[in-house]
C-alpha cells in the first residue's frame, strides 16, 4: 500500500467541477511538487488528501486512513498529514511557544513539560528560538511562516502538505522560508508542495505533478519533466512562470 | 416646602445609585448567561436552532424594554405569578440584554476568519478544540469593545425600573427635584454619576484589550 492512494478524485463546487478525475499515488519519502495556473485546482487537491474539503466521488487513503469513507477519522488523518497554509494562520492570540504547544497537548495529551520541550526543539530548529514568547503580530511573514512550519512539524506528521507557503511573502523573504523546507526535506520528510517556485521544485522535489484543468496533466521525475516538458500545455505554462 | 440641595440629598442619590448598579450588573450576568446561549443557538448548524434564536432576538430586541419590563410585572401576576419588581427588573432586563449580548457575540465569533477554524482543523484539533482554544479566545476579544458599549447603554437603561417603582438614580433626583425645585444642579450631579460608571467602564475594556494583547 502507497502512502497516499487517490482513485479516480471527483470534486466539484456548486456545479463547477474542479478536480475531474484524479489518480495518483505517493510513496513514503518522496518529495512531490504540484504546478500549474491558478484555478487549476491544485490547492483543492491538497485540502481534499487531508479532508478539508469532501469529494464527491472517488478514493481517498492517506497513512492508512480512507479519509472518503464514511465516518473517517479525519482529525486522525491530519496529525499522519500536516498542511501549512499560503497565509500561515498562527493563531494570534498565542505566543510563538503556545501556537506549537497547542496541538500537542490536545491532541497528542503530551504534559506541558513535554510539550514545552519538543515546541522548543522544533522552534530552534526554524531559526527562531529568540522569538518563542514572541506574539504573531510582532514576527516578519516570513517568520510566522517558519513558526507555522514548525508548528505542523511539532506532530511528527508522515506526510507534510504545503500549499504556495512562499506565495503572500515580500520576495527578501522567501529565501528563509525556502531554506528551512529544504532542511525538512533532507530530514527525509514525505512532502507535497504546491509552488510557483520552479528551482526549488527542479532542486528539492523528486516529481513533479503539473495539473491542468482540473486533471493531472504531466506528472514525471522532476527535472526531466520541467527541462523537457511533454505536452504543449506544460511547456506554455513554464514559459509564462519563468518570464 | 421648598429647601436647598444638600448633602443628604446627594446621599440620597449614591444610594439609589445602588440600585441602579444593582441591576446592571445583575443583568449582566444573567443576561450574558442567556446571551451565550442565544449566540450558540444562532450559530449551530441546526436550522430550527437558529430560527428559535433569530425569533427571540427580533423579539426582544423589536418591542421597548419598557414594554418587556411592564409585561413580567403587571402581566404575569393575571396569571396568578406574583412577582416583586426585583424579580421582575432583573428578568426583563436581563432577557433584554440577552438578546443584544447574543448578536454581539454571535458577530465576533462570526468575524474570526475561517481560516483559524481551519488552521486548527489541520492540526488535528476536534470541533470543540478549535472552538474553545483557538475561535473564542479570539472572539472574546472582539467582543471587548461593543459588549461594554451595550453595558453603558443598559446602565442607562435601568432608569426604566423606576417605573415600576425602584428608586435608582433618575428617580431619586425627579424626586429631589420635586422637593429643592433646584433641577440643574440634582440632574447635573445624576448625569455626573451615570458618566463616571460608563466612563470607568469604557476605560476597563481598553484595559481588558490591551491586556490580551492583539488588538487587531
Ligand atoms: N470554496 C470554494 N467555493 C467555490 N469555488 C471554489 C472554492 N475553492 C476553490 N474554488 C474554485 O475551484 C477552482 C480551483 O481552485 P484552487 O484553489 O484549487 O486552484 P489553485 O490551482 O490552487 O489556484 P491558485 O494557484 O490560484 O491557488 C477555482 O476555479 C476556484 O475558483
Ligand atoms: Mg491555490
Amino acid at each position: 500500500m502507497s502512502l497516499v492512494e487517490l482513485t479516480d478524485i471527483h470534486k466539484s463546487f456548486g456545479s463547477v467541477e474542479v478536480l475531474k478525475g484524479i489518480s495518483m499515488t505517493m510513496e513514503q519519502g518522496e518529495i512531490v511538487a504540484i504546478i500549474g495556473r491558478s484555478g487549476s485546482g491544485k490547492s483543492t487537491l491538497l485540502r481534499c488528501i487531508n479532508g478539508l474539503e469532501s469529494v464527491q466521488s472517488g478514493r481517498i487513503q492517506v497513512a492508512g486512513i480512507e479519509a472518503t469513507k464514511p465516518g473517517a477519522d479525519l482529525n486522525a488523518l491530519r496529525q499522519r498529514a500536516g498542511m501549512v497554509f499560503q497565509s500561515y494562520n498562527l493563531f494570534p492570540h498565542l505566543s510563538v511557544e503556545r501556537n506549537v504547544m497547542l496541538a500537542l497537548r490536545l491532541v497528542q495529551k503530551m504534559s506541558v513539560d513535554e510539550a514545552r520541550e519538543l515546541a522548543h526543539a522544533m522552534v530552534a530548529k526554524v531559526g527562531l528560538a529568540e522569538k518563542l514568547a514572541a506574539y504573531p503580530d510582532e514576527l516578519s511573514g516570513g517568520q510566522q511562516q517558519r513558526v507555522a512550519i514548525a508548528r505542523s512539524l511539532a506532530m511528527q506528521p508522515t506526510l507534510m502538505l504545503f500549499d504556495e507557503i512562499t506565495s503572500a511573502l515580500d520576495p527578501e523573504l522567501v529565501g528563509e522560508v525556502l531554506k528551512v523546507l529544504e532542511g525538512v526535506a533532507r530530514e527525509g520528510m514525505t512532502m507535497m508542495l504546491v509552488t510557483h517556485e520552479m528551482n526549488f521544485a527542479k532542486n528539492v522535489a523528486d516529481r513533479v505533478i503539473f495539473m491542468h484543468e482540473g486533471r493531472i496533466h504531466e506528472d514525471g521525475p522532476a527535472r526531466e519533466t520541467l527541462l523537457e516538458p511533454r505536452t504543449e500545455e506544460l511547456r506554455s505554462f513554464l514559459s509564462a512562470v519563468l518570464h | 416646602m421648598i429647601r436647598e440641595f444638600s448633602l443628604n440629598d446627594l446621599v440620597f442619590m449614591l444610594e439609589a445609585l445602588r440600585w441602579t448598579v444593582g441591576l446592571a450588573i445583575i443583568a449582566t450576568i444573567g443576561g450574558g448567561a442567556l446571551g451565550i446561549i442565544v449566540a450558540v443557538l444562532r450559530v449551530v448548524a441546526f436550522k430550527p436552532a437558529n430560527w428559535l434564536a433569530i425569533g427571540y432576538i427580533n423579539l426582544v430586541q423589536g418591542t421597548p424594554l419598557l414594554g418587556q419590563l411592564f409585561v413580567f410585572f403587571f402581566g404575569l401576576p393575571l396569571f396568578g405569578i406574583q412577582v416583586d419588581a426585583w424579580v421582575a427588573a432583573s428578568l426583563s432586563l436581563s432577557i433584554y440584554a440577552s438578546a443584544f449580548f447574543g448578536e454581539i457575540w454571535r458577530g465576533s465569533l462570526q468575524s474570526v476568519s475561517q481560516r483559524q477554524w481551519e488552521a486548527g482543523a489541520a492540526l488535528g484539533l476536534n470541533y470543540w478544540q478549535r472552538l474553545t482554544h483557538v475561535v473564542l479566545p479570539q472572539a472574546l476579544r472582539i467582543s471587548i469593545a461593543p459588549t461594554v458599549g451595550f453595558l453603558v447603554q443598559l446602565v442607562k437603561n435601568t432608569s426604566l425600573a423606576a417605573l415600576i417603582g425602584f428608586i435608582e438614580l433618575t428617580r431619586a433626583s425627579q424626586i429631589i427635584t420635586a422637593a429643592t425645585f433646584a433641577p440643574l444642579p440634582v440632574y447635573t450631579t445624576a448625569a455626573a454619576l451615570y458618566f463616571i460608571i460608563c466612563f470607568s467602564l469604557s476605560q476597563f475594556s481598553q484595559r481588558l484589550e490591551r491586556r490580551f494583547h492583539v488588538t487587531r
